[in-house]
């Protein structure tokens, strides 16, 4: 197990390293949009473009042997914590390569050996198994910690109440990362939820709460160091909360229909993690392109890797029903 | 052999299961202090602690969803869902989670839980707490699910669930915790999938679950006096089902009824029947009979529930309308 370290700020060379990520998720993302729409991939597909500082600051704050469990909303997770992106797009193509072996898609992404316990395309479904975890680790004396992602829409979800509540009490060593984009599907926060402040949700079960811009991945990398010590250090579970945007539709194909389409150009403008990172790091256009041709290769190459990938056979279905 | 009490027979496969492996650990709403609200787990936190022996809230989801979580690590929990009316509470978790975990990451993990759960008719409690809802556990791919009906079954059982490495829903009957029956001196472990012939007959065979098997066993004694053989088949576990020992012995007696105490209609019972009109069609003599409990929920008033769950005089009318039937 690696050792704990207090540190809670990146390296210069680290924030380098955390744009390079960030931008290949971007990538990752678009060109995912654009093989849908090309009729190459099946399913239903939910992209994570304007949220990666809340998966790449995260997931960089976690040590060897923590866990995480996703959402719906999976690649930027499961790219952050480190499968390859060859595996995630065979995955999507449905391909025997894929990191689900092309039993789960889009939304069930797993990498047990890398830590990715799962994504789930039931709201809140993860939060339990998260509270679960945790408890194993602490049963067993472990200094690992179990994060669970999840939306504003599942704090509306009798799962999310109930895993905080067990995960308080029993005082287990999780973390629950709330991305507040301001949307359940194509409802927004108003409508959904009779607070304003989310974390008002923590504070009821007594949970210690954390917030950050979600959109400054060297602020949520912070309150992650901060709530994994937390947790890992036998404190109980905390509950971080990252203001973050959702710059496109609920769903790839989403006509939006319930927001303006000023709102989403405005955010792209304004609340870009990338941009702020870039600017910040005050990285030239040559070198951001630079960046930007090393992802974009990966990238390509991913698409490439899954089309080669093998089809499953039909009969292969009838697989891994029972261990 | 020594004898124990169903009940105790539970508590001591948990109890032998817990001393030989520090993973074993149990979780449920007033199973501590209290004993559970059977009394299965009467003891247990003196022997073992707070920590193995959990009391949770009153959260069916979390605490499901907490011994998947904790079983996805490689523990071995048993939780215990007090009334399997509150397994619906539970159901996301159970079928959306547990059942799929292995299935959609393409075998990279392994959901070695159990969920222990109890219900059952016969003490007036009404629509809420004593029904019997193994049809809806055994229509889901990816679990397994056991019902055991004597002493010896459930000890066996339960032993062989919690160390299988899939999800399994083990039901228990309330009305049977009390019976008391012979056991094996050191728990030997029932193999999941293998039915037990209760009684051998040769012109008709019941196949009965839970309560049902006692009262299959006291119509067949019943018809015994009036000259027809019954054979007693309890499969044990549902899911998966010994198709095999069923077929062989409808094929022996070419007469069946299916009896079980959850409702009749779309219950476990007509499956088997599927199963056996199937495979023994041209061994059959009658249309296979069923017995369950009537379609309504499970009223209050003592005559009214005694009048909509079986008993052995339904199994005895089932058995002589095949018989009659046949002739």
């Amino acid at each position: 197990m690696a050792k704990v370290e207090a540190k809670t700020t990146l390296a210069k060379s680290d924030l380098r390293e955390v744009l390079r990520e960030m931008l290949l998720i971007r990538r990752f993302e678009e060109k995912v949009e654009e093989r849908f729409r090309a009729g190459e991939l099946p399913g239903f597909l939910h992209v994570a473009i304007g949220q990666e500082a809340c998966a790449v600051g995260v997931c960089r704050a976690l040590e060897d042997g923590d866990v995480i469990a996703s959402t719906h909303r999976a690649h930027a997770h499961t790219l952050a914590k480190g499968t390859h992106p060859n595996e995630l797009m065979a995955e999507l193509y449905g391909k025997q390569e894929g990191c689900s072996h092309g039993y789960g898609g889009s939304m069930h992404l797993y990498d047990v050996e890398r830590g990715n316990l799962g994504a789930n395309a039931v709201i809140g479904g993860g939060l339990p198994q998260i509270t679960g975890a945790a408890l194993a680790f602490q049963l067993r004396g472990e200094p690992r910690v179990a994060v669970a992602f999840f939306g504003d829409g599942a704090t509306n979800i009798g799962t999310f109440h109930e895993a905080l509540n067990l995960a308080q009490l029993w005082k287990v060593p999780a973390v629950f990362v709330l991305e507040d984009n301001k949307w359940a599907e194509s409802t927004p926060e108003s409508q959904h939820s009779p607070i304003r402040d989310l974390s008002d949700r923590a504070k009821a079960f007594g949970m210690k709460s954390v917030k950050a811009d979600g959109q400054d991945v060297e602020a949520v990398y912070k309150v992650a160091r901060q709530a994994l010590e937390h947790a890992r250090s036998g404190k109980g579970p905390v509950f971080v909360h990252l203001d973050t945007c959702r710059f496109t539709g609920h769903y790839i194909g989403d006509p939006q229909v319930y927001r303006p389409k000023e709102q989403a150009r405005e955010l792209r403008a304004t609340r870009d993690p990338i941009t702020h990172l870039r600017e910040k790091l005050a990285l030239g256009d040559d070198e951001f392109a630079d960046l930007d041709a090393e992802v974009t290769e990966m990238v390509e190459a991913s698409v490439e890797f899954a089309k080669n990938g093998t089809d499953p056979a039909p009969e292969d279905a009838l697989k891994n029903v029972y261990a | 052999m020594p004898e124990l009490s169903y009940r105790e027979a539970v508590r001591d496969a948990l109890v032998q299961a817990m001393r030989q492996d520090e993973d074993v650990f149990i979780m449920g709403e007033d199973i501590a202090e209290m004993g559970g609200s059977m009394g299965v787990t009467h003891g247990l936190l003196e022997e073992f602690g707070a920590a193995r022996v959990r009391n949770t809230p009153i959260s069916e989801m979390a605490l499901a969803g907490a011994a998947i979580g904790a079983a996805l690590q490689g523990m071995r929990p048993v939780a215990e869902i007090m009334y399997e009316d509150f397994m619906t509470l539970a159901a996301e978790q159970v079928v959306n989670q547990a059942a799929k975990h292995r299935y959609m990451s393409g075998g990279q993990h392994t959901v070695p839980v159990v969920f222990r759960t109890q219900g059952g008719a016969g003490w007036s409690p009404g629509a809420q707490h004593a029904q019997q809802l193994e049809a809806w556990f055994v229509h889901i791919p990816g679990l397994k699910v056991v019902f055991a009906s004597t002493p010896e079954d459930v000890r066996g059982l339960l032993w062989s669930s919690i160390y299988d490495d899939n999800p399994v829903v083990f039901f228990e009957h309330r009305t049977l915790y009390g019976i008391k029956g012979e056991v094996p001196e050191k728990i030997e472990p029932i193999p999941i999938g293998k039915a037990r012939v209760h009684r051998e007959g040769e012109d008709v065979t019941v196949i009965a679950t839970g309560r049902l098997v006692h009262e299959a066993l006291k119509a067949a004694e019943e018809a015994e006096q009036a000259g027809v053989s019954v054979e007693v088949v309890d499969p044990r576990t549902l899911q998966p089902l010994d198709e095999e020992t069923l077929v062989a012995s409808v094929k022996k007696t070419n007469r069946a009824v299916v009896a079980h105490e959850a409702v009749t209609r779309m219950g476990f019972g007509a499956e088997v029947a599927a199963v056996l009109q199937y495979q023994a069609f041209d061994w059959l003599d009658a249309p296979i009979e069923r017995v369950g409990a009537r379609f309504t929920p499970l009223p209050f008033a003592p005559a009214m529930e005694n009048f909509v769950v079986p008993h052995a005089a339904d199994v005895l009318a089932a058995i002589n309308r095949t018989v009659q039937r046949g002739n």
